[in-house]
């Protein structure tokens, strides 16, 4: 059986924090990820990302990657791509597959940074080849540098929706339209005046009622919706596009953790269930950590300071570090991770993180 | 429920007007200025340290919209490219008699040349007059977002804010 003092559970911006953080502390860490190559959304990310100075604010996702992938290599993170890790076992045993050899992996302390999927739309025709997630969209264009379609609609007028219709005109599509079905613009007002400006029209109050197209998408039917989201007929608009992009959410993967029987609670503003975790990202299982989107959906700058906590708190329980200095380290990321949870944007978050605590000390309180 | 910039993405006038980054009609009559188009309190505060001259103040909670201290802003146009939101311009109302320029934050391929003819577009993207590209800067240090500054009709100035490339459209 492999064994390692730390395992880290996907390679996103909170894995890889995580992983550099627990290796930097002198534990023995490995770190498994699904696809063939580490990033998560990071490398996707092609757009400056926002935040304080100290905060990388500024630097584009796919630039902070490439740093935390030479920081890795350089630690001697054992890395694990293109691995699956397909059970756990009595909180701290993986099962994990590489090119269809399977091992067992004992790790003193796992950090799940699992991330998240994005939320499925069904209406008729969305299973049309050319209806795909924005995400999806967005890894054709920025990862395999393939173009979905000619012609846009991008459904959801989220940041990411914003941001993967400017990525698109970027690699040289038409946005036709972004709609919303809500009454306003959920994202920020940056990301929706640059793709105004490049002539996108955003329609708020707005869906999608149905793809139409023989072997793939050819057009849609856009509707507008009332205020309680039925549709309002004789408002129909046919769009003639051939790819349909859908941002309507994203949902925390948390198998994982439902699988080591973590305690779970449901957090709307974070994305839907999400296990109950202490400060230190510690689950209801000993020694079971989350960080970034499956302990709830945020964003990349606030992902990788919980897995920096995630870490510091589990190479703690190691003993590697003392406690006091732990606690300093926390004390520092939770400063920086305070930026990103204030505001109109900001703080319904930290009430959704606020809230997972006090469930978790309801839970200890029972145990 | 909420209208203007969050329903359609666009900035009115009138919303414009309220903003803190905004110049005077004084200032902006005296040459290059910034025009910071920052509507929303969310984190973020790298153009306060990309001025040097202290025109742009963010201060704390990071989430205070980008207040321009206008008499302090020399117009150099460091903060354009430091705006991860796109969201800066530099404008100058007395370029010559009649035109004014207008220096647009851009990240589309091919960049224009100096000298050519550009669709000039306001905030929703409409063409609203012919711009001259008078100058196209993208150095390394602007990390892949390049600054077209163009030459359009004075009155102009305060809504011309992106560009598209001649023909364009039909390709």
């Amino acid at each position: 059986m492999l064994t390692t003092d730390v395992a880290v559970v996907g390679a996103g911006p909170a894995g890889l924090l995580a992983a550099v953080d627990a290796a930097k502390a002198g534990a023995k860490t490995m770190l498994i990820n699904e696809y063939i190559e580490p990033g998560g959304q990071l490398t996707k990310q092609i757009h400056k990302f926002f935040g304080s100075e100290e905060h990388k604010a500024g630097i584009r996702g796919i630039d902070i990657a490439a740093k935390l992938f030479k920081e890795i290599d350089e630690l001697k993170v054992d890395k694990r791509m293109a691995t699956v890790v397909w059970s756990i076992f009595h909180s701290n045993i993986l099962g994990i597959a590489h090119d269809g050899k399977s091992e067992m992996l004992r790790a003193h302390k796992i950090i799940l940074a699992t991330g998240a999927s994005e939320n499925a739309f069904a209406f008729p025709g969305w299973t049309l080849p050319g209806v795909m997630g924005a995400g999806a969209a967005q890894t054709l264009i920025n990862l395999q540098r393939v173009l979905p379609g000619q012609r846009v609609l991008m459904v959801g007028a989220g940041n990411v929706g914003l941001i993967v219709a400017y990525q698109l005109l970027q690699a040289g599509a038409e946005v036709v339209a972004v709609l919303d079905a809500l009454p306003y613009i959920g994202g920020y007002s940056v990301h929706s005046a640059k793709i105004a400006r490049d002539g996108v029209p955003i329609w708020t109050s707005h869906t999608v009622k149905k793809a139409h197209g023989r072997e793939s998408v050819e057009g849609a039917t856009v509707v507008k919706v009332d205020k309680q989201w039925e549709l309002i007929p004789g408002t129909e608009r046919e769009l003639e596009v051939d790819t349909i992009c859908i941002a309507v959410g994203l949902t925390p993967l948390t198998e994982l953790a439902w699988l080591a029987k973590c305690k779970f609670t449901w957090v709307p503003a974070l994305g839907g269930y999400v296990p109950l975790y202490d400060d230190k990202m510690e689950t209801t299982v000993k020694g079971l950590y989350v960080a970034g989107d499956c302990a709830g959906i945020e964003e990349a700058s606030t992902a990788m300071e919980e897995g920096r906590i995630a870490a510091i708190s589990a190479v703690e329980s190691l003993g590697l570090i003392t406690q006091q200095r732990a606690y300093a380290l926390r004390a520092a990321a939770y400063e920086r991770v305070k930026e990103f949870r204030i505001g109109p944007f900001g703080e319904m978050r930290d009430q959704g993180k606020r809230f997972i605590w006090r469930e978790r000390e309801k839970y200890e309180g029972r145990v | 429920m909420k209208g203007g910039f969050k329903s359609t993405g666009i900035l009115t006038a009138e919303e414009l007007r309220g903003l803190p980054g905004i110049p005077s009609e004084k200032r902006a009559a005296e040459g290059t200025v910034a025009v910071i188009e920052c509507a929303e309190e969310f984190p973020c505060d790298p153009c306060e340290s990309s001025c040097v001259h202290g025109a742009i103040i963010v201060g704390r909670p990071i989430t205070n919209l980008p207040h321009l201290k206008e008499d302090l802003c020399i117009g150099c146009g460091e903060c354009i490219v430091e705006c991860p939101g796109l969201a800066i311009f530099m404008m100058d109302l007395i370029y010559s008699e009649n035109e004014a320029t207008v220096s647009i934050p851009y990240e589309f391929l091919p960049l224009p040349r100096v000298g050519e003819k550009v669709e000039a577009v306001d905030r929703s993207g409409t063409v609203i007059t012919t711009g001259r590209v008078i100058d196209v800067k993208n150095l390394p240090s602007q990390d892949r977002t390049a600054v077209v500054t163009i030459a359009v009709p004075k009155e102009f100035g305060w809504d011309v804010r992106g560009l598209q490339l001649k023909g364009e459209k039909d390709l």
